[in-house]
């Protein structure tokens, strides 16, 4: 298969396993999608359904009781393709990596920043890894980042530590660090969960401008599906471990062929709607990660569900873009576009 | 239209101030106005939704009503019928028939539980507490509101640890209809849970609601949530209300620059929907000094002088015919409207 010029990296029935009291969690169970430069992908799910795992096991965070066990993460750098799954998790060629061609904003920037240590130090300890500028440049080059991301008075705030900045402004210290080495793939967890809706539209703008200027890819996790709509090109939907629907985002939102996809989207009230929108519970929750259906994850919840859904589904290809992971996506899909 | 509603809880000038203390001698140095002069009437059978951002203190709002918070000025009164009492003068022994009547639902299901108790060792208390002395007929009381809450009787012999946050969430909100409320403030209920899960228990609370002709004080900051659930809105900043109307009135017709900005902000899941984002600048600033004027004026794009000197009151004007309620003096202004 030739790669397309504007994949920025690219991950193949990845599989990350936690081994706890001999019981193997299989937390991302065969995953595989693409990040394209300039584009944003959406990961939506629900809690426990495996993206945060999936965005740890691209930046080689994982904690030590879990493994990769199967799979291949490519960047494809500018000096080549690097396999990321290969690399020794802390080694040199890792540690160069993260951080400068691949950053990640984690969701809540009250425990992601180090109270001890100013926002400037915070920013500039990445450039002082990654380039090779002096100490009054890093400086510099803090201030002006803080200003990129709209901080006011950035020349004092640069050595303010984190507890005097608010929810909105620390997480704009976040993206301002993972952003200060110009990556070329941002890694977002829900940047905006523990946020209000005013300060996350406007994180939401910077992050659009960042991938308009910069051409960055950007990989966005996310449990809100308005978020989905607002930002993404691309979007995947994950539940237990596998993306059960992947495509663009006028596929899956317009037309959404799986059964989880379709539910999902039942389920939230939509601002503008009215009093007397319908809105669909899925019955019952999430599996137990340790006590799994045999055949689709999702078979127990789900009003298509036959016999033949004790067998995982495959993954079938319904257009250039579109993937689905359901026996019965004909009838869904149909269904959806009454 | 709301002319002969049936008054449950009215509030007056309702304000609840914390102290900062500062230095050595514990001096205080000013005052935390989280909530400042909130004046509301809440009718029964209605679900009223309080919202704003975080630190408007809408949460203080909620708990005040109850006096799990004492407020420092104001009234709260509590109507049934001919009867009013204001409930922020009674001391703790007359306050426990009203208890009775006012329950809560808190955010967070997992604080909440006390995770040393069964859950029937959570839910008998009150009970308890209310006179329901047999144990046996208090067994019969909680199996049935599990019951009511689509949860098996037999769940109640269990630990909260067993129960996923949805369930939890049910449990609590047993807990609140144990003793026959009338009014139950829902204090986040929904915002701890995924969006499937969030479903099941806001249907879980209409049912209630009309099952057991209840009446909400639904506290949330996500206004998709308040536009599917709620009769009335009252939007929160800084302490105070700046709208308040029904619900499908405000987002036909926001008056308050604020309200316009927060709908504005929301992430709608609706592909052909276009909305002219107004982003706000900077933060809610603190409630230790808020500005002068009117609260919101630093971040208004509208602001005119006047909203820098005059503090703006909650006003009543009339939008077809229906009440709508605002403190904005740019409503005033001709050409605004």
């Amino acid at each position: 298969m030739t790669q397309d010029q504007d994949v920025a990296l690219s991950v193949k029935n990845l599989k990350t396993f936690f081994y706890t009291n001999k019981r193997c969690n299989k937390a991302v169970n065969g995953v595989s999608f693409d990040i394209k430069k300039g584009k944003t992908l959406c990961i939506v799910g629900e809690s426990g359904c495996g993206k945060s795992v999936t965005a740890s096991t691209i930046m080689q965070l994982l904690p030590t009781l879990s493994r990769i066990e199967e799979g291949e993460i490519t960047y494809h750098s500018e000096n080549g393709d690097i396999r990321i799954d290969q690399l020794e998790r802390n080694g040199e060629k890792m540690r160069s990596i993260r951080g400068s061609e691949i950053a990640m904003i984690f969701q809540d920037p009250m425990t992601a920043l180090n109270p001890v240590y100013t926002i400037g130090f915070q920013i500039s300890e990445s450039l002082k890894y990654h380039t090779d500028l002096t100490r009054t440049q890093y400086k510099t080059r803090a201030i002006e980042l803080l200003r990129d991301m709209g901080i006011s008075l950035p020349e004092s705030r640069v050595d303010d530590y984190p507890h005097s900045y608010s929810g909105g402004m620390r997480q704009r210290a976040m993206i301002a660090m993972a952003m200060s080495c110009s990556p070329k793939i941002l890694i977002a967890d829900e940047p905006t969960t523990a946020l209000d809706v005013t300060i996350q539209a406007q994180i939401f703008e910077l992050m659009d401008t960042l991938k308009k200027e910069h051409g960055t890819a950007i990989m966005l996790i996310t449990h809100d599906m308005g978020v989905v709509a607002e930002l993404a090109d691309e979007v995947a939907v994950m539940y237990m471990g596998n993306i059960v629907e992947a495509g663009t985002v006028d596929e899956v939102l317009r037309n959404p062929t799986h059964p989880y996809t379709r539910a999902l989207l039942a389920s939230i009230p939509v601002l503008g709607k009215g009093k007397h929108q319908d809105i669909t519970a899925i019955p019952g929750s999430t599996p137990d990660p340790y006590d799994r259906p045999n055949g689709c994850q999702f078979a127990d919840r789900c009003a298509y569900r036959i016999d033949a859904c004790d067998v995982m589904p495959e993954e079938t290809q319904i257009g250039r873009t579109h993937r689905v992971m359901c026996w019965r996506h004909e009838e869904v899909g149909a269904n959806a576009a009454e | 239209m709301q002319q002969n509603k049936d008054v449950i809880l009215k509030l007056r000038d309702l304000k609840a101030h914390f102290p900062v203390k500062a230095g050595v001698f514990k001096r205080t140095v000013g005052h935390v106005k989280a909530v400042d002069g909130v004046d509301l009437d809440i009718y029964r059978g209605e679900v009223l939704g309080v919202v704003g951002e975080s630190g408007c203190g809408k949460t203080t709002l909620g708990k005040a009503i109850l006096r799990l918070v004492e407020s420092s000025e104001g009234q709260v009164i509590y109507c049934s019928g001919d009867e009013q009492t204001d409930l922020t003068t009674l001391d703790n022994e007359g306050l426990v028939p009203y208890r009775k009547k006012l329950q809560i639902v808190f955010q967070d299901p997992h604080s909440s539980l006390n995770p040393a108790f069964t859950i029937f060792g959570s839910l008998e208390d009150p009970l308890k507490k209310y006179g329901v002395k047999s144990r046996a007929e208090r067994r019969k009381i909680i199996g049935d509101l599990l019951e009511a809450v689509n949860m098996r009787p037999e769940y109640m012999d269990r630990y909260p640890h067993e129960f996923s946050g949805g369930q939890r969430q049910r449990i609590g909100i047993a807990r609140a209809l144990s003793i026959g409320p009338e009014l139950i403030v829902c204090d986040e209920a929904v915002s701890a849970l995924d969006v499937s899960i969030q479903a099941q228990v806001l249907q879980l609370l209409m049912k209630l609601k009309q099952e057991k002709n209840l009446t909400y004080v639904f506290i949330t900051h996500d206004l998709s949530v308040t536009e599917y659930i709620c009769d009335r809105i009252a939007v929160m900043y800084l302490g105070r209300v700046v709208e308040l109307c029904d619900s499908e009135e405000l987002y036909a017709h926001t008056l308050h620059p604020y309200t316009k900005a927060l709908l504005s902000a929301v992430p709608v899941a609706d592909l052909d929907k276009q909305t002219d984002r107004i982003v706000l600048e900077g933060d809610v600033p603190s409630p230790v000094n808020p500005p002068s004027g009117c609260p919101f004026h630093p971040r208004c794009q509208s602001a005119i002088e006047r909203c820098k000197t005059d503090v703006p009151k909650l006003k009543r004007y009339e939008v077809d015919g229906r009440d709508h309620f605002a403190s904005c003096h740019l409503v005033d202004l001709p050409e605004a409207v």
